[in-house]
């Protein structure tokens, strides 16, 4: 397990946490401890049902740890915060509203001094910015899968949110439109400063997006293995294929084996 | 015009299908009424048709308003508390299992000679269990993603209900609705039929029948059909309004 010194703007100290299910308790995390610094970006890859999620969710405050502390900006998390902003695999657009009302959804929440002029136009800036514009009026029904999608990152974002939780956002969307919104993300990030959080079953995903690829081990999870990635800032795909990127894509690769077995293992 | 000219053929086509079944049968009156012997039938009452149509009507829309209210409210605890649910369900379906037809006369001699609360009453009990189960079924079936967009900005329970959980579970509360008017008309005629000395249409075709008037009969049929009708729409339009999102644009 790697030690490090842990100072970022997420901390997760610590943290152990378990279910309570119908066939007794089920153990998702054991002493995990991992950070990201301020405009980081970390991916978080592990089996599936490791614990992955349950990690999005201490982060977001939507749970609480049985054991450890999560901090965000020096603060510890008890509570959900509206300096966080979420996208899932299901982009979950409210299909009673346009694409427009769809991202200005969080505005209406999070304590703002912006009139409804101001957010109607922030709103569009992000649509924009993803590819979106012509479409505000739209009923999420009348859009692609990709195009939902971006929509629901727009969303995640449109109160400038310090922390971004994605949780496997590109997982249900077919591999050429999934590349198309990897390069989306880059753009995104170039623009709207934020500290992210990223939980993926992609490998080449993770290192095409993320500072630092942590690997969890298999359930109860903790910090496996950390590869930090020097690249920062746009990429093209072409240097998924070289021969830096192949080995670390190995690397990974031999890693999520390890904590599979790991998983077998503790079964 | 389309819309329009087919369902008018199709009625005008039934009704000539009618007209010449009892004709072809030479079937009396008493036996058998023809479209025919509809119009004098009703003509001839047709201030009885006024005053006791506008007393259905209004009963039964009251009947249906509390059943809107009661059932919103009980979809609501249901749908929020999972053990709110598991015990009032086997109680609402016994409920519901009941006929309802049993019920009328024991609530006509609670209420005795209350003859407008004994048949909102009615209305109101056939007719509530749609609204509530579909309600609760809308409210439970809430996906914990669409939740949790809100909840992860520090919405409270009460925000998240109005912004997603409600507009979400529209389409299905108008869906129970379409079926709980015409229940809400079912529990008003039973009422009205049953009940000594009652008012409204219900009462007025069990005057029919006592005096064999099978014209006046199916005259009161076809105004109870055309007061349903009317409401139905009057549903379809406040669904246009409210859940109209939800109707897929056929391509």
């Amino acid at each position: 397990m790697t030690v490090r010194k842990n100072t970022g703007l997420i901390r997760i100290e610590n943290v152990s946490h378990t279910f309570n299910t119908d066939t007794g308790v089920l153990p998702v995390l054991d002493d995990l401890t991992l950070s990201v610094p301020k405009n980081g970006f970390t991916a978080i890859v592990g089996p599936s049902g490791c614990g992955k999620s349950t990690v999005t969710r201490l982060v977001a405050g939507l749970l609480k740890p049985d054991k450890g502390t999560v901090w965000l900006q020096g603060q510890k998390v008890n509570k959900p915060r509206d300096t966080v902003g979420m996208a899932f695999q299901n982009p979950v657009l409210l299909e009673w509203r346009t694409i427009l009302q769809n991202v200005m959804l969080p505005l209406e929440i999070v304590p703002n001094a912006m009139s409804s002029a101001e957010r109607e136009a922030r709103a569009q800036d992000l649509l924009k910015l993803v590819g979106l514009s012509g479409f505000e009026q739209k009923r999420p029904s009348e859009l692609s899968g990709g195009m939902r999608q971006r929509a629901s990152l727009c969303r995640a974002l449109v109160h400038r949110p310090e922390v971004l939780i994605l949780d496997e956002p590109f997982g249900a969307l077919d591999a050429f439109t999934r590349e198309d919104l990897w390069q989306t993300m880059h753009r995104l990030r170039e623009e709207e400063p934020f500290t992210g959080v990223l939980i993926t079953h992609d490998l080449r995903e993770s290192i095409f997006l993320a500072d630092e690829v942590v690997v969890l081990s298999g359930r109860p999870a903790t910090v496996q293995y950390c590869q930090k990635l020097k690249q920062r800032g746009p990429k093209s795909l072409d240097q998924l294929y070289t021969p830096k990127a192949i080995e670390t894509l190995n690397i990974l690769r031999e890693q999520i084996k390890i904590a599979r077995k790991d998983e077998e293992d503790k079964l | 015009m389309r819309q329009l000219a087919v369902p008018l053929f199709a009625i005008i086509l039934f009704l000539l299908f009618w007209e010449m079944l009892v004709w072809v049968n030479g079937w009396p009156n008493y036996k058998m009424a023809s479209p025919s012997d509809l119009w004098p039938a009703f003509w001839r009452f047709k201030w009885l048709f006024f005053t006791f149509g506008w007393e259905t009507l209004w009963r039964t829309v009251l009947g249906l308003i509390i059943a809107i209210i009661i059932g919103v409210l009980l979809g609501m605890v249901m749908g929020f508390s999972k053990v709110v649910r598991e015990g009032l369900y086997p109680l609402l379906v016994g409920f519901n299992a009941i006929p309802k037809a049993t019920v009328v006369p024991i609530v006509a001699l609670m209420f005795v000679g209350q003859h407008d609360l004994n048949t909102v009453l009615i209305a109101f009990m056939i007719s509530f269990f749609p609204i509530a189960v579909s309600v609760s079924i809308g409210l439970s079936t809430l996906e914990p993603e669409y939740r949790d967009i809100l909840r992860a900005l520090g919405a409270s329970k009460f925000t998240i209900f109005w912004k997603i959980a409600l507009p979400k579970t529209l389409p299905e509360f108008f869906g129970a609705l379409k079926v709980a008017v015409t229940l809400a008309f079912i529990g008003t005629n039973l009422m009205e039929i049953v009940s000594p000395h009652g008012r409204g249409l219900g009462a007025l075709f069990d005057s029919g029948k006592t005096n064999s008037d099978y014209p006046l009969m199916f005259a009161v049929l076809i105004a109870l059909a055309i007061l349903g009708i009317a409401l139905y729409y009057v549903v379809v339009f406040l669904e246009r309004i409210f859940a109209g999102w939800a109707e897929r644009q056929a391509d």
